[in-house]
């Protein structure tokens, strides 16, 4: 049961949460200009990373604002929380694989 | 104003007033529960950064808007706003006087981007308090309801038992170290927030107590 | 003679207070203070139970929760509880306990039979045996189930209660032994909020069982002191009879306290309570167990480990045998020598028989001084007696510890004290992802690097000496408080404590005899699940590597107990099977929680029967109930299903209820649909984004039908939304996805569009919905309100503010059901009032109520889909033939997806109606479809299905059954048949158009 810093109203219990995926995918601009193959990928293609993974939570039971994690998938430790929009903070790269 | 009498709480059928009457001896009991019906609630969306919110809200309303997380403004018995987040608050008056304050509310915020709606009969309130009232909530509730960390005039949107919940610290009473708690549930799930209730005071004893509005 | 081996004196229980209690029948008595297991001591019980594979008589062997034989099936009825170690249970008056795993009883055993074939049983058995062929396991299963099973599951309902608290606090402290204490004691101090759990009545840990000192009296004081000093700080929280069963992410940690099991009547309080508690910081003082030598036949009645009796003799006053040895390799079983041969008359210390050559630490001089007997450099080859010990056979063991020397040696006991050294119980370290490091010498894992704020103190962390326990516990606590931010503690004075100087032990593995491991005597590793170190040999030889593979071959560690006594041996004897030169490279198995077992009703808790899943009700619930209506569930709501009348069944009443629709007026309670208030300038274009129709015109007062698609494409909601001005909209949703579209808009609106000036707000429950639908609903409407509602003033798809029976009220003209409709909104708490206006002001119309079932044949009438039943997830809006409501000129949310290879082929399912040749025949929902008619296609050949039945009803309108059906190709067929094969043979149907009732749309004004 993680402890999750929602960053509007403090520290709570993860069961009043709702993960959402992987962060920073965005909708693509322009979905025409895509291949099937593009598209295919920015709907279904995730990251399933041990280790340090940038995802989205919604503080569901709570405020029910979206905000972004810093999550370590074998630790579960919590890097660090940071707004919709914002960039990962600075020394946290992006959970897609190379 | 419609007619009171046309009007329903979601605890109704549970005849409280009758119930309290009957309990009026069970003055030992660790949990006193009753329903604050028909509260007037407005829900506001606002932009907290415009500098020409919170001045607009406190216009309209006279009580300042409250910005910081988990905590409210004005009196627990008048009209007062909780902060439900960053951009959202629930303001609470007394039975009745919530359209008037609303259209005030969406006046002073013409120019704004804001919403005001009205939404007091989606809820019902229930007054929790005695000395086991933090006891009772904390056995469905993963806040920390603790006085080092929770006070009067603070809020949180959490969960009670399997029901979403917005709790309020109305009071503390200084000599017993008692609390008092407004709970707000949806009115759908009102009957089973008072369930759980009294089931979570069985240890504590259940004094169900009339209203004060 | 009752009690034979309670000691005159001593002990910390009541001889005050007598206990009787019954154990397979026979009645007992016991002592306040007394486990079942010393009660079982005291009265001279031997054999508690059978062993789970080869049924052989087993007796009690510690005395906590590393127990593996005494398990027990306590109480019956409702409050059985199986599989209870006896080490863990508290006596009280009247309880009854029966072994488990044993018929018709522990002493005398027609399964015993078993261990003659024990050849037949080696590890992995099962496995090998029963693995083929595999349909077959369904079999196997009921047989080895019965024959291995342990305890028996309740059938009857609980009577007690059971709960859970949340508990926050900076520091928990696990354990009130001599370390937990002293943690405790120093945060508490330190003005930290301490919670301290310990699975005992009393507080003291160890010291409850050992006649240790402290500042020159006796621990136990010290302990008091402590605990009393920690009680009485402010919100310290000192939880006993409570065991932390699990540690889990961020500093999450399940405790289970036993509130009831002194009193089985516990009235309003709950018998057990989980505590869910987050803590800041968290100091394990969970303490050692000890682990036993492993060694030929060290399994009989009789032997237990040293700690244990020591536990029995001073906390207890018991005795567990009249003739004692102690086999050890290690200083700290001589304390049970010692106190022993302290305990009285009652008791005689056969002799000690170390492993090691020469002992010479400080216990071992005062055991020599004691006159006790040591045998030293030898070990014990052989136990005699197979119901209970009556002796050992000793031998010299070599000095690489892996033979035996010199002639055979008899010594006559009645229990074998058995000590291997202690084992700290890492178990709630490693829980929480802690590592473990081996320390070679003294062969124990030790807790190393944790992902929690946690720290281990005393014997958890290796520290056997009780100044070393009192001091880093101390330390810890202290520690512990900073870290939560409590910097400033008072000054400490460390209390006093004498050491013995004890000399290291030597780790022998497995005890040899003269033959081969197994060939004479079995060395039990697992007593619970009777492994053996032939057992993990074997698994050895068979190629097993990894301790985690050879644990599940070979069952290992499996059992109730979790190998708490066996793990660690069974892991060397793999290791030197292996050849592996350090025996700590195996690792050892992950602990997983619970530590012991928790009850289902534990975590349960009140989720239990009206509170297991809230009802969520309509402001006009209770109305529905008196009229006697049957109710559906949808989501979390109950909804009205149909009202059925005196004597009817449901197809009567919805019969009734669907004509008086077509031909009167019903009305529906509509209050669950979700709303949604959707606020600011950019609302429209909003609405644009997240629906496929376009919603800039509407104009200010209209309705419009929405279909909402996931980005995949696929239809994920639908609903009617309404323009109220032009910066304000509110949408409906479908009952059971209002908090999820809730969600869903306000994803897009805080992840994706944050431009986009926007609010939204439920106001799902600000309203309440009785919709009067039929051809006379305009004049019941009429009767209750001023305002025009002919046709052009108020028109179909259009919504009016009004006052309803003197409500204020929001109507719309929209229609689920082809006729003329209108949906009365009105403040929630005056739902009652209004559904009871329009019941009075009805009746001369013939007003009927009608519910879930009437309104889905109606709607199914007119081929209005149900989102979830005629969709799924893979379903587009061309499938259902509403290529209209899909806009060309914009984009939106899973626009992109249409163009997708698979959205374009040709043969996709689309959405027909069906009518079977017999118009009685109402299909079922999910009926398979076929192309040609199969009775019975020939084994192993594939039919291919064309489609599914997605609604099926009887319509009283149309005097017959019809279905609503996706198929393949499904536009193309229309006119042709289709086969469904079906229980009772194959049904044929005609495919038509998915519209049934007045496709001209005739009936919508009236």
């Amino acid at each position: 049961m993680l402890l999750i810093p929602c960053p509007f109203c403090g520290e709570r219990e993860e069961s009043e949460f709702h993960q959402g995926g992987e962060a920073h995918i965005e909708r693509p601009k322009n979905p025409d200009k895509l291949s099937d193959a593009e598209w295919a990928d920015y709907l279904f293609l995730r990251d399933n990373k041990k280790g340090l993974y940038l995802e989205r939570w919604v503080h569901r039971h709570g405020c029910r604002r979206w905000f972004n994690v810093a999550r370590d998938t074998a630790t579960n430790e919590i890097k660090t929380v940071y707004k919709m929009g914002a960039k990962p903070p600075r020394g946290l790269t992006k959970g897609r694989a190379k | 104003m419609v007619d009171p009498y046309l009007r329903q709480s979601p605890l109704a059928h549970l005849h409280l007033d009758a119930r309290a009457a009957n309990d009026a001896d069970l003055v030992g009991a660790g949990l006193r529960l009753s329903e604050r019906a028909h509260l007037g609630m407005i829900n506001v969306r606002g932009v907290a950064a415009d500098p020409a919110f919170a001045p607009a809200f406190k216009k309209a309303t006279g009580v300042e808007l409250p910005t910081a997380a988990n905590t409210t403004a004005g009196k627990a018995d008048g009209v007062h706003a909780i902060w439900l987040g960053p951009d959202e608050w629930l303001v609470i008056t007394p039975p009745g006087r919530e359209h008037a304050l609303a259209d005030k509310l969406r006046a002073a915020t013409k120019a704004l981007h804001a919403a005001v709606t009205v939404t007091g009969e989606a809820r019902t309130v229930i007054r929790v308090a005695g000395a086991n009232a933090r006891d009772a909530i904390a056995k469905g509730c993963p806040l920390d309801l603790h006085p080092r960390v929770f006070g009067p005039g603070q809020c949180g949107q959490t969960i009670l038992g399997r029901a979403d919940m917005l709790i309020h610290q109305t009071a503390l009473d200084r000599k017993s170290g008692a609390p008092s708690y407004d709970v707000f549930v949806l009115r759908s799930f009102a009957e089973y927030a008072w369930t759980w209730l009294e089931d979570a005071g069985r240890e504590y004893g259940v004094q169900v107590v009339a209203a004060k509005g | 003679m009752s009690q034979v081996n309670r000691l005159p004196d001593g002990g910390r229980i009541d001889r005050d207070q007598s206990l009787a209690f019954t154990f397979n029948g026979r009645r007992l008595t016991g002592y306040a203070g007394d486990t079942v297991a010393s009660a079982l001591l005291a009265n001279g019980v031997r054999i508690v139970g059978r062993s789970f594979k080869y049924h052989r008589p087993r007796g009690i062997v510690g005395a906590g929760p590393e127990e593996p034989n005494a398990l027990l099936q306590l109480e019956t009825g409702g409050r059985a509880l199986p599989n209870q170690q006896a080490t863990r249970v508290e006596l009280y008056d009247g309880l009854s306990a029966d072994s488990v795993n044993c018929w018709p009883g522990p002493d005398f055993d027609l399964m015993s039979g078993i261990g003659l074939f024990h050849r037949l049983t080696p590890a992995g058995f099962y496995y090998k045996t029963f693995m083929w062929p595999a349909s077959f396991w369904k079999y196997y299963e009921h047989v080895i189930r019965r024959a291995a099973g342990l305890g028996r599951a309740p059938t009857a309902p609980d009577p007690d209660h059971y709960d859970k608290m949340n508990a926050h606090c900076d520091v928990l402290v696990v354990g009130g032994g001599p370390a937990g204490l002293a943690a405790a004691a120093a945060a508490a101090a330190s003005g930290a909020r301490v919670i301290l759990a310990d699975d005992q009545p009393e507080l003291g840990g160890r010291l409850l069982s050992e006649r240790a000192e402290i500042d020159g009296g006796p621990a136990m004081d010290w302990a008091a002191a402590a605990e009393a000093a920690i009680a009485g700080t402010e919100d310290a929280i000192v939880l006993k009879r409570t065991t932390a069963f699990g540690y889990y992410d961020h500093n999450f940690v399940g405790l289970i306290e036993q509130r009831g099991a002194i009193l089985p009547d516990g009235g309003d309080r709950s018998r057990q309570r989980i505590w869910r508690v987050r803590a800041k910081q968290v100091v394990l003082a969970t303490g050692a167990i000890e682990r036993p030598l492993i060694f030929a036949d060290n399994d009989r009645p009789g032997v237990m480990l040293a700690g244990a009796v020591r536990s029995y003799v001073n906390r207890y006053g018991v005795a567990p045998g009249k003739r004692v040895a102690v086999f050890t390799n290690n200083d700290d079983a001589y304390r049970t020598a010692l106190d022993l041969a302290d305990a009285g008359v009652a008791v005689a210390v056969a002799a000690v028989v170390d492993v090691r050559h020469d002992p010479s630490g400080d216990l071992v001089t005062q055991a020599m001084a004691r006159g006790i007997e040591i045998v030293d450099g030898a070990a014990v080859t052989g136990v005699q007696g197979s119901r209970g010990v009556r002796g050992i056979e000793v031998m010299g063991l070599n000095e690489a510890g892996d033979g035996v020397t010199g002639a055979a040696r008899d010594i006559e006991c009645d229990v074998i004290c058995s000590s291997g050294g202690w084992n700290p119980a890492i178990h709630l370290h490693s829980h929480a992802g802690g590592k473990a490091t081996f320390d070679a010498e003294r062969g124990i894992f030790l807790p190393g690097e944790t992902l929690q704020a946690a720290t281990s103190a005393g014997a958890a962390a290796g520290t056997f000496d009780l100044a070393g326990c009192v001091d880093g516990g101390a330390e810890a606590g202290k520690a512990a408080a900073a870290q939560a931010g409590y910097k400033k503690s008072p000054r400490r004075k460390n209390p006093k404590i004498a050491t013995e100087d004890e000399a290291p032990l030597r780790l022998i593995w497995t005890v040899p005899t003269t033959a081969p491991t197994g060939r004479r005597g079995k060395h039990f590793l697992d007593q619970a699940h009777d492994v053996t170190a032939a057992d993990v040999q074997l698994a050895a030889r068979e190629g097993y590597r990894s301790i985690e593979h050879a644990k599940r071959y070979t069952t290992l560690g499996m059992a109730p107990d979790q190998g708490k006594t066996g793990n660690i041996p069974g892991m060397a004897v793999l290791g030197q099977a292996l050849g592996v030169d350090n025996v700590g490279d195996v690792g050892t198995t992950t602990f997983r929680p619970p530590f012991t077992p928790v009850t289902l009703g534990a975590l349960a808790g009140r989720d239990v029967g009206p509170l297991m899943d809230p009802v969520r009700m309509t402001p006009i619930h209770h109305w529905h109930e008196l009229a006697g209506c049957t109710w559906e569930d949808v989501g979390q709501w109950k909804r009205p299903w149909y009202y059925p009348k005196d004597g009817e069944d449901m197809h009567t009443a919805v019969s009734r209820e669907c004509k008086a629709v077509r031909d009167a007026v019903g009305i529906l309670d509509a209050s669950t649909l979700g709303k949604i208030d959707i606020q600011g300038p950019d609302a429209a274009e909003f609405l644009n984004r997240v629906y496929t129709n376009a919603w800039t015109k509407l104009g200010n007062g209209r309705c419009r039908y929405g279909l909402m698609l996931g980005e995949d494409g696929m239809i994920m909601d639908d609903g009617v939304t309404t323009r109220l001005a032009d910066d304000h909209f509110v949408m409906t949703t479908t009952t059971g996805n209002a908090a999820s579209v809730l969600e869903w808009l306000e994803e897009w609106l805080q992840t994706e569009w944050p431009e986009l000036k926007v609010f939204c707000t439920s106001v799902t429950e600000q309203w309440a919905n009785a919709t009067i639908c039929g051809p006379r609903a305009r004049d019941l409407l009429a009767e209750c309100t001023d305002i025009a509602l002919d046709a052009e003033s108020f028109p179909f798809m259009s919504m009016q503010d009004a006052t309803v029976a003197g409500i204020p009220a929001r109507i719309f003209r929209i229609s689920f059901t082809g006729e003329l409709s209108y949906e009365i909104n009105v403040p929630a708490s005056c739902g009652l009032s209004l559904w009871t206006a329009l019941i009075n002001a009805g009746d001369k119309y013939g007003i009927t109520p009608y519910g879930t079932e009437t309104m889905h044949v109606l709607r199914a009438e007119k081929g209005y889909i149900i989102v979830g039943q005629e969709t799924d997830g893979t379903t587009t809006p061309q499938d259902l033939g509403m290529d209209w409501i899909v806009s060309a000129k914009k984009d939106f949310i899973g626009r992109r997806s249409f163009a997708r290879e698979d959205n374009q082929r040709d043969d996709r399912k689309q959405l027909v109606g069906l009518l079977t040749d017999d118009p009685s025949t109402v299909l079922p929902e999910g009926a398979q479809i076929t192309e040609t008619r199969l009775e019975r296609p020939p084994p192993g050949s594939t039919v291919p299905m064309i489609g599914h039945v997605t609604s099926s009803y009887h319509s009283p309108n149309l005097g017959r059954s019809f279905a609503l059906a996706l198929v393949k190709r499904g536009r193309e067929r229309i006119g042709e048949n289709v086969y469904l094969p079906l229980d009772g043979g194959v049904a044929r149907a005609e495919v038509t158009g998915p519209v049934f009732v007045d496709p001209e749309g005739s009936r919508i004004d009236g």
